[in-house]
């Protein structure tokens, strides 16, 4: 049993979540309820990493975050170090492989809010902030949830992508999922199969907790 | 600099999405129906007074106040306007309570003093007890209630409500509208109503705007309106049937009348000195001012205007009956009289039988005749 590795994929999934539930929140919005000339693409764009291999995803985040990307560059002259190859160029593979997870479900939800309820929140006097907090991001809780879901469900999975731009490097880059695979190359079959398990328990129960609380948000809906 | 009172003053102008020219004002205390077909801009008006929609040009003052003016680009954010917004479908919040949605509204009071407020609103509306109810736990009736406590909690300078009573039923209606009436009393706001019912405008309102592809066609006391329509146009709108064209036949100020000649049948109307002699006019008559003559024992009233047809067809509505009278052997535009079912048992009506009736010549109102522009 790998707990480093272990560890190591539930950090990253707390930091996607971290970073991409309030970022995905402000993109999804901004879909749900603006028009303009352009939008089919970004939306297309956003659910791109649905329909790549992870291969060819990881492929261009290498190329796009290596050392002679012009952002590699920026980061390695920021912070000393290349960005590839270390958990925070993980985290930003995985902020971006987990986009359509995080943005799809919200979106649905922000247009199912009729526009009525924020015209009278606003004739409340509530300010935009209030009424994001108190009325948007309550009706669009089943949305929120089912992303986080999603998101922390596919972190913790992810294996192409995270090959490639992590590589495998213990405690670093090591996620559950290359742990997995590495044991099984190793003959080392009951560690795979206890880190499976393992996964396998805590998917069930994010989802089950996420349902649960969905289902409380909608109880009192009409 | 533009002068303002403590009305509503509403001027707008645009071209799209709906076109718009219209100026209404409200005074405190007063009710001000906005009545017109679906497509008419009255929701769009009651939105723009909220600052919902954005205008191409116009004006809005309340309470000494302005509120937008495109001219020196002055546009208040819905927030900081005080209005009380009462929506269609009530847009309660559906995950708070009637008393949290209310408590939503009072972000303008100190903090101390919100819950006791929004517990006499609820009081005020008579849903004390129900506060912890969501609002998909309230009845139809109630939750109007509930929208209506939650406009006022903000302390509005004006009250908007927009087809507030067309998600409940008739019987609930009835008893909103009298409620409405007792709460009137207490409010010192304008209060705008937007509506395409015009009983429920003529129940409600002080004054009423009868509104159509957005500018105002006519604009008076609900009874004014009703009995003497500005035009062709309004007298439709108002759900007038009786709009016929005639010629003046005859003008005696003397004698108070104006005489008409209607398919050669000669009608005294009350003295209208707008038109001469020879003017082709339009003119109404209220259904309920045809008035049936006695047909065992004929009465006084038969000399009034006489007017003899056939009946074509009889319409039975609750306890009213509505009676298509042809005449002049046309039945293009027949002559319509309401008059109460059991009158109608008792003279025998029946479609095909000849009748007489009278115009009663007080409530015959002339009109300029319609202009292309203004036809529906």
């Amino acid at each position: 049993m790998d707990w480093t590795a272990f560890l190591l994929s539930v950090k990253l999934a707390v930091w996607t979540i971290a970073v991409l539930l309030p970022l995905s929140v402000i993109i999804a919005r901004h879909l749900a309820w603006r028009r303009y000339a352009g939008k089919a693409f970004v939306e297309a764009a956003l659910a791109l990493p649905l329909v790549l291999p992870p291969t060819v995803l990881g492929y261009y985040l290498l190329v796009g975050l290596g050392r002679a990307s012009p952002l590699g560059q920026l980061y390695e002259g920021l912070f000393g170090t290349p960005l590839v190859f270390t958990f925070e160029g993980l985290l930003v593979a995985s902020i971006i492989f987990n986009l359509p997870f995080a943005v799809q479900p919200m979106q649905r939800a922000f247009e199912s809010i009729s526009y009525e309820f924020r015209d009278a929140a606003a004739c409340c006097g509530m300010s935009p902030m209030r009424i994001l907090w108190r009325i948007e991001l309550p009706l669009a809780w089943p949305g929120i949830m089912t992303a986080f879901v999603l998101v922390f469900a596919h972190t913790i999975g992810e294996f192409g992508v995270v090959l490639m731009v992590g590589g495998s490097i213990p405690g670093e880059t090591r996620t559950a999922a290359i742990a997995i695979y590495d044991r099984v190359q190793a003959f080392d079959n009951s560690a795979a199969g206890a880190m499976s398990a393992l996964l396998l328990v805590i998917s069930l129960v994010a989802i089950a907790i996420a349902n649960r609380a969905t289902s409380k948000a909608d109880r009192h809906r009409g | 600099m533009v002068e303002v009172s403590k009305d509503l003053n509403v001027h707008l102008a645009q071209d799209a999405p709906i076109p718009l020219d219209a100026h209404i004002s409200c005074a405190p205390g007063e009710v001000l129906a906005l009545v017109g077909p679906s497509g008419s801009g009255k929701s769009t008006i009651l939105r723009a007074i909220a600052g919902l929609n954005h205008i191409a040009q116009g004006h809005i003052s309340c309470n000494g106040s302005i509120w937008c003016d495109t001219k020196s680009n002055i546009d208040i954010a819905t927030r900081h306007r005080r209005v009380g917004y009462v929506f269609q479908s009530y847009a309660l919040f559906p995950h708070l309570t009637a008393l949290v949605n209310i408590l939503e509204a009072l972000g303008q009071r100190p903090a101390g003093e919100r819950e006791a407020r929004a517990r006499e609103l609820l009081e005020l509306v008579r849903l004390g007890g129900l506060e912890h109810r969501y609002p998909s736990q309230l009845s139809g009736g109630q939750q109007q209630r509930v929208a209506v406590a939650r406009a006022l909690a903000r302390d509005p300078e004006v009250l908007l409500l927009d087809e507030p009573f067309s998600a409940v039923d008739r019987a609930t209606r009835q008893r909103l509208y009298r409620e409405l009436g007792q709460l009137r009393s207490q409010l010192r706001m304008p209060i705008v109503l937007v509506t395409h019912d015009l009983e429920e405008a003529a129940q409600l309102s002080d004054r009423m705007s009868i509104l159509h592809r957005g500018r105002i066609l006519q604009e008076g006391a609900p009874y004014e309106i009703m009995s003497h329509p500005a035009s062709r146009a309004v007298a439709r709108l108002i759900d007038l049937k009786n709009i016929f064209q005639a010629r003046i036949s005859d003008q005696n100020p003397a004698k108070n009348i104006t005489v008409l000649d209607w398919m050669g049948i000669t009608l005294e109307a009350g003295y209208n000195g707008e038109f001469a002699v020879g003017d082709k006019v339009d003119w109404v008559v209220p259904s309920g001012s045809v008035i049936l003559h006695r047909r065992r024992e004929p009465s006084r009233g038969v000399r009034e205007n006489p007017v003899h047809g056939t009946i074509e067809s009889m319409v039975k509505l609750g306890e009213i009956e509505s009676v298509a009278i042809k005449v002049g052997g046309q039945s293009e535009f027949p002559l319509f009289m309401s008059i109460p079912s059991h009158a109608a048992m008792r003279n025998a009506l029946a479609t095909g039988e000849n009748i007489g009736v009278s115009l009663l010549s007080e409530d015959i109102h002339i009109m300029a005749p319609y202009e292309v522009d203004d036809l529906v």
